[in-house]
């Protein structure tokens, strides 16, 4: 897995990259109460807006973490966005993108700089 | 490390785990580990304790009760002489122009009149009737805590204390013995449930809030969901539902001013902005307070501009307190909107990110209010 700044997590799948939020973001935020996931083909570039995701507190926008297009949504995330709160590294991911350029996958942070970062 | 006042219950707060945030100059606790929603359910379902202590609790003392209530007429429009003697009322202060300065709960103790007030609100309100009101004492109580026990088990919590709790009705105020201490307790609140809120000596405070949390219905909330409770329950937010610029009949608040101050009652008006007021009543307003639903799961919060139409077309109000709301488990609203677009099942568009999203107007409260008439 691989980490950003904006606490995204990005796993590898397949040739895809699934993105979601990390439990110490989906722990910050709150419960969960409403996500809007992009459309499955857009072309999106990193640092791009693709997500907004509301708590009980606040709403927040999620980035793209690098360039490519999106070609699968969570569609049960948006049904049930408390999935986000209950399992963030799995059944709460939130898109999986083609990347254009796998090697912007190089500069993100590992796990163990992750944790230095939310430590 | 921060100059944030704290309340009595600081380190019980801390020590239950809260998140604690800055609030009207308080540390105060926004979450428990149980989480807004869970709170809020919780609240619905069984029974919730607030620490509220933030607020300000104020004694306004004449030479008798009439004495004090007479001078507090002069500037809050609702009938204070005509409350019974422990009584509760709603009430607020009124600027020239017909705009709400803050909004309180005053009492009838007999011999003083104790007031509740908004803690963002309690310095300048102070001040003001220290200013306004003659020949009355005005005395801000710092030394004691202010709780609220909320939701449908709160009778049976707080009547294994002091079984004269399970006496009371909605509105009503009595001393009562709980945990060994005096407390000065309402059967009142801001949840859109039954519950008391009661006023403890700070020394006694945590010792009787840890009392009530002993027993298994209670847990402790913050002020998240306080905020939904309020909400779905239709209850204003001073400083977003209301302010300086809306009057009370904007604010739809029409039923707080009794009709002894209303034109033709026998103290009609006589206190600031009562001819605004008084007009509104008579003839109506361009704009007022709504309960809004909107359609699909996406929030809109305060500050969301609302529209007529799905295309174009001016603004024709905005959304003064917004989110999501536990108990009717998708987004709930209110909002000052144009007068002729009030009537419920209306539909507007709220402006979010860019698109128009249908809400609908809707009768508050959210959820039927379950109080002990």
């Amino acid at each position: 897995m691989k980490y950003t700044e904006e606490h995204e997590w990005l796993r590898e799948e397949d040739g895809l990259v699934v993105v979601g939020i990390t439990e110490h973001a989906t722990t910050q935020l709150g419960d969960i109460v409403f996500v809007e996931l992009p459309d499955v083909g857009t072309t999106v570039t990193k640092d791009e807006e693709v997500v907004v995701i509301e708590s009980v507190k606040a709403a927040s926008d999620i980035i793209s973490p690098i360039d490519g297009e999106i070609v699968e949504v969570n569609d049960a995330l948006a049904d049930n966005p408390a999935l986000a709160n209950e399992d963030a590294i799995g059944a709460g991911w939130f898109f999986k993108i083609k990347p254009s350029d796998a090697s912007q996958m190089d500069g993100l942070m590992d796990e163990a700089a992750y944790n230095a970062l939310i430590a | 490390m921060s100059d944030l006042f704290r309340t009595p219950l600081h380190d019980l707060h801390v020590e239950l785990g809260a998140k604690m945030v800055p609030f009207a100059g308080y540390d105060m606790p926004v979450q428990y580990p149980m989480g807004v929603l869970q709170e809020h359910l919780h609240t619905r379902s069984k029974a919730g304790l607030f620490d509220v202590s933030h607020m300000g609790q104020v004694i306004i003392k004449g030479a008798d009760y009439e004495a004090a209530a007479a001078a507090l007429e002069s500037i809050i429009p609702v009938d204070i002489l005509g409350l019974g003697l422990d009584r509760q009322r709603y009430g607020f202060f009124t600027n020239e122009t017909g705009g709400i300065l803050d909004d309180l709960m005053l009492a009838n103790r007999g011999d003083h009149i104790f007031m509740v007030v908004n803690a963002g609100c309690k310095v300048d309100d102070i001040a003001y009737m220290k200013a306004n009101l003659h020949d009355v004492s005005v005395t801000e109580i710092t030394d004691r805590a202010l709780l609220a026990l909320q939701g449908p088990a709160a009778e049976a919590v707080l009547s294994t204390l002091d079984a004269k709790a399970a006496d009371m009705r909605f509105m009503d105020v009595a001393n009562l013995s709980l945990a060994g201490v005096e407390c000065w307790v309402s059967r009142s609140g801001y949840s859109g449930e039954d519950g008391y809120e009661i006023s403890v000596p700070a020394a006694q405070a945590e010792a009787l809030a840890n009392e009530l949390l002993t027993h298994e219905d209670v847990e402790p909330i913050g002020l998240g969901a306080r905020d939904s409770l309020r909400l779905e329950a239709g209850l204003c937010l001073y400083g977003q539902d209301m302010d300086e610029g809306l009057n009370p009949i904007e604010a739809s608040l029409p039923w707080a001013i009794q009709k002894v101050r209303r034109t033709d009652g026998a103290r009609a008006g006589g206190f600031p902005g009562a001819d605004v007021i008084l007009a509104a009543l008579d003839h109506g307003v361009d704009r007022r307070r709504v309960g809004l639903k909107p359609e699909g799961r996406a929030p809109m919060r305060q500050g969301v501009p609302l529209f007529e139409a799905e295309d174009g077309g001016a603004q024709i109000g905005f959304v003064t307190s917004g989110g999501f709301g536990p108990s009717v488990g998708g987004p709930v609203a209110m909002g000052i909107v144009a007068d002729n677009l009030r009537e419920p099942g209306t539909v507007l568009y709220g402006e979010l990110r860019g698109k128009r999203l249908p809400v609908t107007v809707v009768s508050l409260p959210f959820i039927p209010a379950n109080f002990k008439r």
